[in-house]
């Protein structure tokens, strides 16, 4: 065991998958020199040559374009988009060829290509920086949508993404790069929970807290409040957002009665409302109360300096579970 | 001259030289741009100083065959379409030569984007063109396998495939592909398309990669109803050069010329000399698609002079004239082309419909178990009628 921040966590992850596999390449801009503008992808290009670890022109569909020709040729790109805003030059790429190609092709045609894109705000950013795009990604079928929460996850999590043959979105929760954790860097993969599945972080038997992402942190804590008030929340990373893990979501539910979705995305139409239905549906006659979400509001993100009463936080989160027991 | 000299030539801005090459003006198009052309309306065989062409009769007889039949392919498609066998077909009626005279310049191993209407091109690659008439009755999305003929999916979003044909002729080059017995890929896309940021990005890439790619354009001067005037102020092939890379523009409809100006491109791109863009100047006779009325935007008269440009004409006329066929050459042209339209009209009409259930299939290298929970519910609701029906059969009795 080592103690690693998530963005070294992911640097780790990143080279034992650049070492696990002669195809797989990196791409993106300023990821080689630079290591990326959060040091994601530091050193590697010193270490597997220009030809593996790629510093782009400054043009994301480009990016995902190129990334979708190097896979038809056999390669195993992992791209990054710089930033949660600036996916949208690529969305085209992403969501016409991507997402569809293996499908157009009957099977013929995979593409192994994971898309790293660091998302949410809590940095202070400008706009553009801050955003949560993921639920249009987990509306188009044929992608798969992860989220890592800590430094142990982004490490076998990125591995895992880089090895499927499935085109992944990876969305890394940048206000958490710089958190530290225990990260096995000793052990395989085979260990590892799968990518597509949720993760029970902390038993409980009052409520279901479902998240992921940069919230995961933020659930945590409000559970450790929480059980201060003799309440006891259940806490699970969802990890994996498209599929989703009903059957570890169904099953906590079952078990609460009740539950609260948390995300940064903006709730209205969003991957709270999913998980409400799927829910409702299926653990309907278990429910003591409606499932409730706690996420933005439903505007654009806002200046930073507006930006704490626009995340969902710890105090919004026991708010949400008082009003699910108030029922 | 080796082909290498004659590249770096070109890409100097110098103009090569050929001591066979006549003393004749170049042909010019109405923008003043040069054209290439060594066949000319008339049938007339010409020169090009930068493009010597050596061809036998029985290979321009093989070019008229496949100019005969991808012309006889698309007639019999259009027509499958008025009968409502097909919902639509995109018609490459006028940019046969255009497409054959630069997919025969293709060896095996080059790999071809297409945009969706290079039927002339999947022909030359050796697809059925049942595989075609599979997309255009919605049976399929395309469905075919790339790697089976070198030949991509057709892809309808305009220029994208710009981009995925340059990101595999980077994958060539980190492969190691590049020299001799190089590859290379050959990009296809319209006048309109340079319009679309996709290609403007993969003229970017593949310039500073020096990707071995060719970017082929053909400029059939319509974009559905728009004219190359709301596309560019200045002729296409010029583009090239902001970018880095030469171009040159092509008589379009002079298979001969497609296929000498295709050829030296995609040997320099093999070599390692980088991208070429060519702008095949052409005309689309016929509707952009069969769903399309070009008489609300354009002139008739355009249309007849650029029939005196037919690209099939002129190659029957040399044939002709130079001796290098007889009449039955021809007639046994006509013949098999029939019979290649026989069969694909046939096989059309029987063309079945997929299982329900197999749109299921594909989305992922393995269904979630989301996606096979929505099969198994589907096909469960699907069988629930067959058992309501079979009920009430058993009532009626």
């Amino acid at each position: 065991m080592t103690t690693l921040t998530l963005s070294r966590a992911l640097n780790e992850g990143l080279r034992k998958a650049l070492e696990a596999n002669d195809k797989a390449l990196i791409m993106g801009e300023d990821v080689g020199k630079l290591g990326g503008v959060f040091r994601v992808t530091d050193g590697l290009q010193k270490d597997f040559g220009e030809a593996r670890v790629i510093d782009t022109p400054l043009a994301e569909s480009g990016i995902i374009g190129t990334a979708i020709g190097l896979a038809l040729r056999g390669y195993r790109p992992i791209c990054e988009i710089q930033f949660d805003g600036f996916i949208f030059p690529a969305f085209d790429q992403i969501v016409s060829q991507l997402a569809k190609m293996r499908y157009r092709s009957r099977g013929a045609v995979r593409l192994p290509i994971v898309i790293r894109v660091p998302f949410g705000g809590g940095i202070g950013a400008v706009e553009h920086h801050s955003e949560s795009p993921e639920a249009l990604f987990v509306h188009t079928p044929g992608l798969r949508v992860v989220s890592c929460g800590d430094p142990a996850d982004a490490y076998t999590m990125i591995q895992q993404a880089a090895s499927s043959d499935d085109p992944v979105l990876f969305f890394e929760p940048k206000r958490r790069y710089w958190d530290k954790a225990e990260v096995d860097t000793e052990g395989g993969l085979a260990a590892a929970l799968p990518m597509d599945k949720a993760r029970v972080l902390a038993d409980g038997t009052d409520l279901t807290l479902l998240c992921y992402g940069p919230m995961v942190r933020t659930c945590v804590e409000a559970a450790v409040a929480a059980a201060s008030d003799g309440r006891s929340l259940e806490v699970i990373d969802l990890r994996s957002l498209a599929p989703l893990d009903t059957e570890t979501i169904f099953a906590s539910v079952r078990k609460t009665g009740r539950c609260v979705v948390v995300h940064e995305a903006v709730v209205t139409g969003g991957l709270g409302a999913e998980i409400a239905a799927e829910v409702t549906q299926e653990c309907f006659y278990s429910l003591e109360a409606p499932v409730l979400r706690v996420g933005a509001y439903t505007t654009p993100y806002p200046p930073s300096r507006l930006e704490e009463f626009y995340l969902p936080d710890l105090d919004r989160i026991l708010d949400a579970a008082d009003r699910s027991f108030g029922y | 001259m080796t082909v290498k000299d004659a590249g770096r030539a070109a890409r100097a801005g110098k103009r090569a030289t050929d001591s066979r090459a006549p003393a004749r003006e170049p042909e010019r198009e109405a923008d003043g741009a040069e054209l290439i052309q060594l066949l000319t309306p008339e049938g007339e065989r010409v020169e090009h100083p930068d493009y010597p062409l050596e061809i036998s009769a029985a290979e321009v007889k093989a070019l008229y065959r496949d100019l005969v039949i991808v012309r006889r392919i698309d007639f019999e498609a259009i027509a499958l379409q008025r009968q409502g066998e097909l919902g639509i077909w995109a018609s490459l009626l006028g940019q046969e030569a255009a497409q054959i005279g630069s997919g025969r310049a293709l060896s095996p191993r080059d790999m071809a984007f297409p945009t969706y209407r290079e039927h002339g091109v999947a022909w030359c690659r050796g697809l059925d063109p049942l595989k075609l008439l599979e997309l255009f009755r919605g049976v399929s999305h395309g469905g075919w396998d790339p790697t089976a003929h070198n030949f991509h999916l057709y892809t309808i979003v305009i220029g994208s495939q710009t981009l995925h044909a340059t990101g595999y002729a980077m994958g060539i080059q980190r492969d190691g592909a590049v020299g001799d017995g190089g590859e290379a890929v050959i990009a296809y896309f319209g006048d309109g398309a340079t319009s679309q940021g996709d290609v403007n990005e993969a003229f970017i890439w593949a310039s500073v990669n020096n990707a071995p790619i060719v970017f082929f354009c053909q400029n059939n001067q319509w974009a559905i109803s728009e004219p190359l005037e709301r596309q560019s102020r200045t002729p296409l092939y010029l583009r090239a050069k902001g970018f880095g890379f030469p171009g040159v523009r092509v008589d379009g409809n002079d298979v001969l010329a497609c296929l000498a100006v295709t050829r030296k491109a995609m040997q320099a791109a093999r070599e390692g000399q980088g991208p070429t863009l060519i702008e095949a100047f052409t005309y689309r006779m016929g509707a952009h698609t069969t769903t399309d009325d070009p008489t609300r935007y354009r002139l008739s008269a355009e249309l007849e002079a650029w029939k005196l440009k037919d690209p099939i004409e002129r190659v029957k006329q040399y044939l002709i004239r130079t001796g290098q066929a007889e009449m039955s050459f021809f007639d046994e042209v006509e013949a098999e082309a029939a019979a290649v339209g026989s069969r694909v009209r046939t096989a059309c009409q029987r063309m079945p419909d997929p299982e329900p259930v197999s749109m299921f299939d594909n989305v992922l290298t393995a269904p979630t178990d989301q996606l096979a929970a929505e099969r198994d519910g589907f096909a469960a609701y699907l069988d629930s009628f067959e058992a309501e029906e079979a009920v009430a059969a058993g009532d009626r009795r």
